[in-house]
């Protein structure tokens, strides 16, 4: 493009310093990356010192890296018992993130995440009816009953949401309510479920509602990976459509988004992620919506980085989250969704209060 | 060079007929057409059904393009709060549709964007912390970045200044000529499309009423029809056509 030279000087070229900027804006971000993901090793490592029996963390590395250096007792308890239970904390901690920032994505909505729509307590009525009475909403998969039911309701929550929410004039706020009422909804469900569940099945519901991550395994934490391994890159393909989605639907489809379809596609695979984490550790609450909220801070919207970063902020936020509930009561350890709840309801009412000034 | 020819297009929301039988002269890279008509014409719906965003019959013809996405569209501003800088925002708007990484060519293309239309400067803002007039040469950026063969831009101009309205129409009538690139404007100032648009489409209620070199469709007849109002246009000083309203009927 060969401009004439007066126009040239109406626009000096300064577009050059403009690249670097941005290279620059890049560059600072990947390192914010770096910097969450040492500190997400750095809880890890603490977490898994921490226990019944601690450890120093020059016995916790060892251990990680030369697993055959080590006392036999020491890597036991490190690998067969701590390790399932620090990691699943780091997966459930990014999917519930990841859940909370695709939905604030595609609902437009600062409010939104798993717990605060009633998709994880659709996800637990679903489990609940496993646990509590050997329900089966597909039948030909008896052995993943409970992830299979939570899904199911989690999907049927969520489409509710996304449907209610499509009608003209519904607001922010209105939708917020709606998953309230959902809330409610369920929480019923779940007293009658008790009230006509078995002594032994009441206390598994109760413990299981409080969000724990102790009955972590190796197998469940398999799955809960390969669900988010799975789910990740299929979000991280519509990378630049979902950054285009917070520009608002008309702006969207100009640029070549269909938004209906894709908000659909996503609140699928969001439903999964939320109710992989439900039905394995339990109501964890927050986490997705206080986790994409300190990514967004910190890297902004292009999901480049804003999907790895909620996933990194939901992991670190609920690996500390496994190392205060040690540490608060020596010798008890505290159910984890408790923990997030006290730290993320004041964040909530924060949101919530701030929303006119513009929260994000 | 990119040619448009709509024929007998029409456009329904639902079951309401928006559009109805909208035929076009074929139009070519370079010129700039303006879009007249009052308000709910169907402008907008018009650009939706150009781009396919809307059913309908007719035909939307376009030649001499290699582009995938020849078209790019420019929607009215809505004051998105995302979390983005200015640069950030044109980038996407370019990588849509393409692979997450992004080239130094994509970064170039930014920037000649953001400089053709003189924001450079705000590269770095947040576009939550936009004047109206800023997210709107933002927008233009946003469509100009797809280098695109035809501009469809809805009211470009509605929430500029005097010097930013005449210095974007310039621009963009300069870059019409030098990329060969066919752009369709929604002016409401009659004044700027005298002034900038080669060609002029009037849809009034859904329907094409008038087209046509856009000196010969802006006349006092078609002022009065559709627009309901009592004007003259008159050369000024410098020869140039002046569009001069006495009343609205």
């Amino acid at each position: 493009m060969a401009a004439a030279p007066s126009r040239a000087a109406a626009f000096p070229p300064a577009a050059a310093e403009d690249a670097n900027l941005y290279r620059r804006l890049v560059l600072r971000r990947q390192l914010i990356l770096a910097a969450l993901t040492l500190a997400l090793f750095a809880s890890l490592c603490v977490d898994l010192a921490l226990g019944p029996a601690r450890f120093g963390l020059d016995q916790v590395i060892a251990a990680l890296f030369t697993p055959g250096s080590v006392e036999d007792s020491l890597r036991v308890i490190l690998w067969q018992i701590r390790m399932p239970v620090a990691l699943m904390a780091l997966v459930v901690g990014a999917s519930l993130s990841i859940a909370g920032a695709q939905m604030q994505t595609i609902l437009s909505n600062p409010l939104a995440s798993p717990f605060t729509l009633g998709i994880s307590a659709g996800a637990s009525f679903g489990a609940a009816l496993a646990l509590a009475f050997g329900v089966t909403l597909v039948p030909a998969l008896v052995d993943y009953a409970i992830p299979l039911n939570a899904f199911i309701m989690a999907m049927l929550t969520a489409l509710a949401i996304h449907f209610l929410s499509m009608r003209r004039g519904v607001t922010i706020e209105t939708i917020v309510l709606l998953g309230i009422a959902m809330v409610f909804i369920f929480n019923s469900l779940m007293a009658l479920i008790q009230f006509f569940a078995s002594q032994q099945a009441v206390s598994a519901l109760v413990f299981w509602t409080m969000g724990s991550l102790t009955k972590a395994t190796w197998p469940k934490l398999g799955i809960a990976f390969a669900v988010l391994a799975m789910v990740v890159p299929l979000l991280a393909r519509h990378g630049w459509a979902l950054t285009a989605m917070r520009l608002g639907d008309a702006k969207a489809e100009s640029l070549g988004v269909k938004p209906r379809a894709l908000r659909l596609e996503v609140l699928i695979m969001v439903s999964l992620l939320a109710a992989i984490a439900v039905s394995f550790v339990g109501t964890i609450g927050f986490v997705g919506l206080v986790g994409p909220h300190i990514a967004r801070l910190l890297l902004g919207e292009d999901q480049r980085f804003f999907l790895p970063g909620s996933a990194l902020c939901g992991a670190l936020m609920l690996s500390v989250g496994s190392v205060l509930s040690k540490v608060i009561i020596p010798g008890t350890i505290i159910p984890i969704g408790i923990i997030t709840s006290l730290v993320g309801i004041p964040f909530f009412l924060f949101l919530i209060l701030n929303h006119k000034k513009n929260a994000w | 060079m990119v040619t448009l020819t709509l024929d007998r297009l029409s456009a329904r929301y639902g079951r309401r007929q928006i559009l109805a039988d909208i035929s076009t002269p074929t139009l070519h890279g370079g010129q700039v057409v303006a879009l007249l008509g009052p308000n709910a014409a169907g402008k907008s719906t018009l650009f939706r059904r150009i781009l396919g965003l809307l059913e309908g019959d007719g035909e939307v013809r376009i030649t001499g393009t290699r582009s995938e996405r020849p078209i790019a569209y420019m929607p009215q501003d809505n004051g998105a709060t995302a979390v983005l800088t200015v640069y950030e925002a044109v980038l996407l708007a370019r990588m849509q549709g393409r692979r997450l990484k992004v080239a130094d060519a994509d970064l170039a293309e930014v920037d000649k964007a953001l400089a053709a239309l003189g924001i450079d400067t705000l590269a770095g803002r947040d576009i939550g912390n936009l004047s109206g007039g800023q997210r709107q040469l933002v927008g233009a950026a946003q469509a100009l970045v797809q280098s695109p063969d035809i501009l469809l831009l809805d009211e470009p101009t509605s929430a500029l200044d005097l010097h930013r309205q005449i210095s974007l129409l310039g621009i963009l009538r300069r870059l019409a000529q030098e990329r060969n690139m066919l752009i369709i404007a929604a002016l409401h100032d009659l004044g700027h499309a005298l002034r900038f648009a080669d060609q002029a489409l009037v849809i009034e209620s859904g329907r094409l009423v008038d087209c046509g070199p856009c000196k010969q469709v802006v006349t006092p007849p078609m002022l009065r029809r559709t627009f309901q109002v009592e004007a003259r246009i008159e050369p000024c000083s410098q020869g140039r056509p002046q569009l001069i309203v006495e009343a609205a009927i």
